[in-house]
């Protein structure tokens, strides 16, 4: 009896994740880029030869699922298997090749062993800067958008490709960081590809081929077996976002078969002229992580267990933009996507599915300095000290069918918050307020996560700007069963006055600008939440006294309990009205 | 002269450790934890090892004690009535946290819920600006109505967290100053003194934490000194921190957050010991007992301590599902794999182990005590790994029959496989899951696997640790006797240590020797002052460390910094120091980037008074097995009959070829295939790897 053999392939499938968790944790460690070591804007997988992923890292942004997965052939298409040598790395930053826009730079470095290739390791990273305008809509197509690596060679037998690499230097703000950010990926791979090695001599394997084949298999069953367990049909929903000047409308079906889940986004608009579009591949991110996040939300992505779901979008659309379309703030839609999907599967399974949240994250991109003052300086007009400094924020989520929604809490994206103090070091800005804005959320019987507001100046009062990029000021996230909708977000200054939710705009010397973010929509009836619990967001300030007898027919008496006599009166006159 | 005899006690979930040294003589013995009465178990168990020694409580010269009572209190909710008061604006930071989910794909995630609630959160008008300057004057008014509301709500501790207070604590001391006149009986903790470093999050969350369990922690400690005084105990009690050191009951009281964990830091303490007895400049920490295994880095006899600690994961081990405490702490990981871990088929029909345990009631099936489910000890058992007549010393007697029967029919059924393959299968699974974690932790800490010793200590370690060095390609594994008390036994070999640390912000590039000289003056201050009271007269050693990144980064590496006053031209050595630091970490260095400096730490510390016990070599000759076993190898599914020895009957020196066993009371040490065993001249069971080139 040796090793039972599928103990034995188990045991090198969890070497493997474990071998591409340590390749993503590495590249966190040491990235300058904010969103990579604060947000995990990465991915990091192991792929065979054919270029099938074999496993991937769990990291902090969905739009990273499969779009490094749909990456990997395109090189093996461009550079044949049997020209590559050991130490050999290949890059690119192909917003149609790997996930979405020219901020995101993919390596791919092939393994060797005993002078054979046998795999390759993977990963793509968010850049602190790429040159152009810089991270934001405003770029009318990609080639304003910074600097354009096809796929090509960072390594040639383990030399650098120095004209490349000089190439990259002049061409974005900060030279070092980005080179030192693009050669840690090779190192990482390397280090990855050591461990693959090793595995292999532990268990005695010749390659990865047997072992992919048994958890594609695996994997594929298990989602296949998920889908199952769904009531098959096409499932419809349509959204429609603030856009950055004019509504965008989002349509999908979702079909449920008996072996796939089929999403197509006929029927979606077009392509907007601004940098908020989607390339197909990320919109295949964000749309199968909608659809995992319900549907077999435990098994390791892969080539098996991505592959029963599957996306079509019309070329054109503000969801499979074609070159050279403008791309770079694509997660402002893109953050919508799940939400979508969820809102298709509703009608499959009601009783699963929470109600829709704030989604898109709303970064606070500040930029103070000479630029900003128009004219010249004059007391209302100074010109104060040059930063730029960017911090996230989030809204609420939906209710769930089991639970309130999270306040204040990202989702989909798994961005985490830097501290406040943090980025008052960093800029001579101060946050004058971040805390949850009572009354944002949308009433149920799991209420929506409460949004927060946020209140930001400058240390000196002297003006600055902002980069706005913002959705749900004027929709608003819709509850699911009875549940009430969330509200929308406001830009404004915190005396009033309205901003644009997209583009650059300044706040004038000494005022402040206040971002009221989306609370989530409710799940479920609000005349069946307990009375206790409503009772206790009102003496917790989350929801105003009035609310309680408006929103949930919960009257309180003067001591903040609840008044049970007249809460069951109430709540049967609403009942019948 | 008789020498004063040292006792450690540790607390533990199901049972209280509590051990006796004096000279060359060790007691030890394990007594019941008494939940609702700790001390009960703590004094029942002195007593018990004090008799067993032959000794009066006046032999006694010091008892080093560590307790589950803080974790306990957070984890079950079971603190003092606390409130927050805070810099208006920012009355959810506790709440809001990092903003974001732990698990990406759960749609059902619940976070933890804040030690305070919002009613009891109070925010009043005042602001520091980044670097301690005041933008808005503290508003006594507001202070003063906050105090009437804490008064009103019968409030027994208050947290006080201002912005930016690790710059400036004068507001969080004047708030504190207004607010006890208003609440005479009261418990304060201020950010600035609890844990003054930067981020808010982390800041607040660490001094709620330790306004919340204050007035408990205050009353259990001084109460169980007063009952050991009254048992005669006239020795001094000191306490185990999470950082590795101990300290005294007065130190402990102000903060007693830094009580929490100590127990798995005395089993780290125990393999630094080892280590500086050894001269072992590389170590991994390898400590398993029933319910889960903890691993740590030492190097150079030194625990690698973090300055921040996640308490209390909600979400099985899920990082970020716990509550963010800035204490100085002994950096493990800790996951969920013991002697109790279950085994259970996953959603994708594979293997897998724990983290549910069997705990010690009912047990793994082999106990006999109603458990059905196969756990780690029942693969060991099966495998041949464990007499069944002499678990525990002989205590427990294990049931094969049972195990066997649990075995085929859980996991074995599912997979189609027999008990034995089962088995084989259960304790590939751990021991796999062992060696990711310690690789992925390994690389956290910015260290490196190959050249390490493992130490392996606590019940179950000695079965597992052959295979998950050969999984770690580490090729020398060190196992101490006692392991079954291995933290207790660690308490008497810890220093008196305490740690302070400060967010400093320099760029080397402009670098400000002054600033950093009077950080580490202070914080040398209040650490020796602490030190200095628990240690006596005994000599202490300092050491300094700065936290630093390239500019643009958001992880910080550890570096050392001289003990004499910095100078301007001071910063080339510690940007040498950092390089060196750096490179060790990641295979490379940063041209061109500048290095910042965010946080200080000084860590002062007195060795142990009192060293370990000698050991008394025996004669030297060829050990004879006392039985021999079928024993089965996991990987190959080979059994073959292998020798048993009694670690008591093995003399120094002689050598042991594996595969075999060597079993003594509180564990079995398997010494697999391909590696030799031998007893060094500390009495440490050593097993060495022979490589095959």
């Amino acid at each position: 009896m040796s090793m039972h053999d599928d103990i034995r392939r188990q045991l090198m499938w969890s070497r493997l994740i474990a071998v591409v968790e340590e390749q993503a944790r590495m590249l966190m460690l040491t990235a300058f880029s904010a969103t990579v070591r604060e947000a995990g804007d990465l991915s990091a997988g192991v792929f065979d030869l054919r270029g099938r992923m074999v496993a991937q890292a769990i990291t902090g942004t969905p739009g990273h699922v499969n779009s490094m997965a749909e990456a990997v052939p395109h090189f093996l298409a461009e550079f044949p298997l049997a020209e590559m040598r050991d130490g050999d790395h290949f890059i690119t930053n192909d917003p149609w090749i790997a996930s979405g826009h020219l901020h995101d730079i993919t390596v791919v470095s092939p393994v060797f062993r005993a002078g054979r290739p046998i795999g390759f390791f993977a990963c793509t990273c968010h850049q602190v800067d790429i040159g152009g305008m810089g991270q934001g809509p405003d770029g009318r197509s990609v080639f304003e958008e910074g600097l354009y690596i096809p796929p090509m060679h960072l390594a040639r037998a383990g030399a650098p490709n120095g004209d490349l690499l000089r190439m990259i230097r002049a061409n974005v703000r900060q030279p070092r960081m980005v080179e030192g950010d693009v050669l840690s990926y090779v190192t990482t791979n390397e280090a990855a590809g050591r461990r693959l090695v090793k595995m292999l001599d532990e268990f005695g394997e010749d390659g990865l081929e047997t072992l992919a084949d048994w958890i594609f298999a695996r994997s594929k069953n298990a989602m296949i077996a998920e889908i199952r367990k769904l009531p098959a049909g096409t499932y419809e929903n349509e959204f429609v976002l603030d856009g950055y000047d004019r509504p965008v409308k989002l349509r999908a079906a979702l079909t449920i078969g008996d072996d796939a889940i089929t999403v197509d986004y006929a029927g979606s608009d077009p392509a907007s002229p601004h940098g908020i579009n989607v390339v197909l591949n990320y919109c295949k991110a964000y749309s199968a992580f909608g659809v995992r996040c319900v549907v077999g939300p435990r098994i390791p992505n892969n080539a098996g267990s991505l592959a029963p779901i599957v996306v079509r979008a019309p070329e054109g659309s503000i969801v499979n933009v074609k070159h050279p379309w403008p791309v770079s703030a694509r997660h402002v839609i893109g953050q919508f996507l799940p939400d979508v999907m969820l809102g298709c599967l509703a009608k499959a399974i009601p009783e699963r599915i929470p109600a829709e949240g704030a989604a898109c994250l709303w970064g606070a991109q500040l930029r103070g300095g000479p630029s900003v003052a128009a004219g010249a300086p004059t007391q209302s007009n100074r010109i104060g000290e040059p930063f730029e400094v960017m911090f996230f924020n989030s809204g609420g989520s939906g209710g769930r069918p089991f639970a309130d929604g999270m306040n204040a809490t990202a989702f989909p994206s798994g961005v985490r918050a830097l501290p406040a103090e943090v980025v008052e070091t960093a800029a001579p800005i101060v946050i004058w307020k971040k805390e949850l804005r009572a009354d944002s959320a949308g009433a149920g019987r799991y209420r929506g996560g409460l949004g927060q507001t946020v209140e930001v100046g400058t240390v000196d009062g002297a003006p600055f700007a902002f980069f706005a990029m913002f959705d749900r000021v004027k929709s608003k996230p819709r509850g699911r069963r009875g549940g009430a909708d969330g509200t929308s977000g406001k830009v404004e200054t915190a005396a009033g006055k309205s901003f644009r939710a997209m583009g650059l705009q300044t706040v004038p010397a000494d005022e402040r600008l206040r971002l009221s973010l989306p609370g989530g929509a409710g799940w479920g009836d609000p005349l069946a939440r307990p009375p206790a619990r409503v009772a206790a967001d009102v003496s917790d300030g989350l929801i105003a006294r009035e609310a309680a007898e408006r929103d949930y027919g919960v009257v309180l008496a003067a001591d903040g309990a609840v008044d049970e006599a007249a809460t069951v009166n109430l709540r049967a006159r609403r009942r019948q009205a | 002269m008789s020498e004063k005899a040292r006792i450690g006690v540790d607390i533990g979930g199901t049972f209280t450790d509590v051990v006796l040294e004096r000279g060359a003589a060790r007691h030890s013995i394990k007594v019941l934890t008494t939940p609702a009465e700790p001390e009960r178990a703590v004094l029942d168990g002195v007593g018990a090892v004090i008799a067993a020694a032959g000794l009066a409580p006046s032999d006694v010269g010091l008892v080093i004690h560590g307790t589950t009572l803080i974790t306990n209190a957070l984890i079950e909710r079971k603190g003092a009535r606390t409130a927050l008061v805070t810099t208006e604006g920012f009355r959810d930071v506790l709440e809001m946290g990092t903003e974001s989910r732990f698990e990406q794909y759960d749609l059902a995630i619940e976070k933890p819920v804040p030690l305070i609630p919002r009613r009891l959160r109070f925010a009043v008008p005042e602001r520091l600006g980044a670097k301690g300057d005041v933008l808005l004057a503290l508003d006594e008014a507001a202070l003063a109505r906050a105090g009437t509301a804490l008064a009103e709500a019968g409030v027994e501790s208050v947290a006080v967290c201002f912005l930016h207070a690790y710059a400036n604590p004068a507001h969080e001391q004047r708030a504190r100053e207004a607010l006890a006149k208003a609440l005479p009986r009261a418990s304060f903790s201020i950010s600035s003194e609890v844990a003054p470093e930067i981020r808010e999050y982390e800041r607040f969350s660490t001094t709620a934490a330790n306004a919340y369990v204050q007035p408990i922690a205050e009353r259990y400690l001084r109460d169980l000194e007063r009952k050991l005084a009254a048992a005669g105990f006239a020795c001094p009690l000191f306490l185990m921190l999470s950082g590795g050191g101990i300290t005294d009951l007065e130190t402990a009281v102000r903060f007693p957050i830094r009580l929490i964990e100590s127990g798995p830091a005395g089993g780290v303490a125990l393999a630094a010991h080892i280590a500086r007895q050894c001269g072992l400049a590389r170590v991994l920490s390898f400590d398993m007992g029933g319910t889960t295994a903890k691993i740590a880095v030492v190097d150079d006899a030194v625990p690698q301590t973090a300055r921040a600690f996640e308490f209390g994961r909600v979400f099985r081990f899920k990082k970020g599902s716990g509550l963010p405490l800035k204490v100085p702490s002994v950096e493990l990981v800790e996951i969920g794999a013991g002697g109790g871990s279950i085994a259970s088929i996953d959603h994708l029909g594979r293997l897998a182990v724990g983290p549910e345990s069997a705990g010690s009631d009912p047990g793994p099936a082999c106990y006999g005590r109603g458990g059905t489910a196969a756990a780690v000890t029942d693969a060991d058992l099966a495998l041949g790994r464990i007499r069944p007549d002499a678990f525990a010393g002989g205590r427990i007697r294990l049931d094969e029959a049972r195990a066997e029967a649990a075995l085929a029919g859980g996991v074995g059924k599912a997979l189609a496989i027999d008990a034995k393959a089962a088995a084989a299968g259960i304790a590939e699974v751990v021991d796999e899951a062992m060696a990711n974690a310690a690789r992925e932790h390994v690389i956290e800490c910015g260290k490196s696997l190959p050249g390490r010793t493992l130490i392996a200590f606590g019940g179950a370690a000695p079965l597992h640790a052959a295979r998950i060095a050969e999984k770690l390609e580490i090729d020398r594994i060190l196992i101490p006797a006692g392991a079954g008390v291995g933290s207790a036994i660690g308490f008497l070999r810890a220093p008196v240590a305490y740690e302070v640390t400060r967010s400093v912000y320099v760029r080397l590039s402009r670098f400000d020797a002054a600033a950093l000289n009077r950080a580490f003056a202070a914080m040398a201050e209040e650490a020796h002052a602490i030190v200095a009271r628990a240690a006596g007269g005994r000599p202490r050693t300092e050491r300094r460390i700065a936290y630093m990144r390239y500019l643009g980064q958001g992880h910080e590496i550890a570096v050392p910094v001289p003990l004499a006053a910095l100078a301007p031209a001071s910063a080339a050595i510690i940007r040498d120091a950092y390089d060196d630091a750096y490179r060790a970490q990641y295979g490379r260095l940063m041209d061109g980037v500048d290095v910042e400096c965010v946080a200080c730490a000084v860590v002062v510390a007195s060795e142990a008074a009192a060293a370990a016990p000698p050991f008394a070599a025996r004669d030297a000759g060829a050990p004879a097995p006392a039985a021999r076993r079928m024993l089965i190898d996991p990987l190959s599914g080979r059994a073959s009959e292998v020798p048993l020895y009694r670690r008591e009957a093995l003399a120094s020196g002689a050598a042991i070829a594996g595969p075999a066993l060597i079993e003594e009371d509180d564990t079995t040490t398997v010494v697999a295939a391909g590696f030799r065993a031998a007893l060094d001249s500390n009495g440490y069971i050593v097993l060495e790897r022979e490589r095959t080139p």
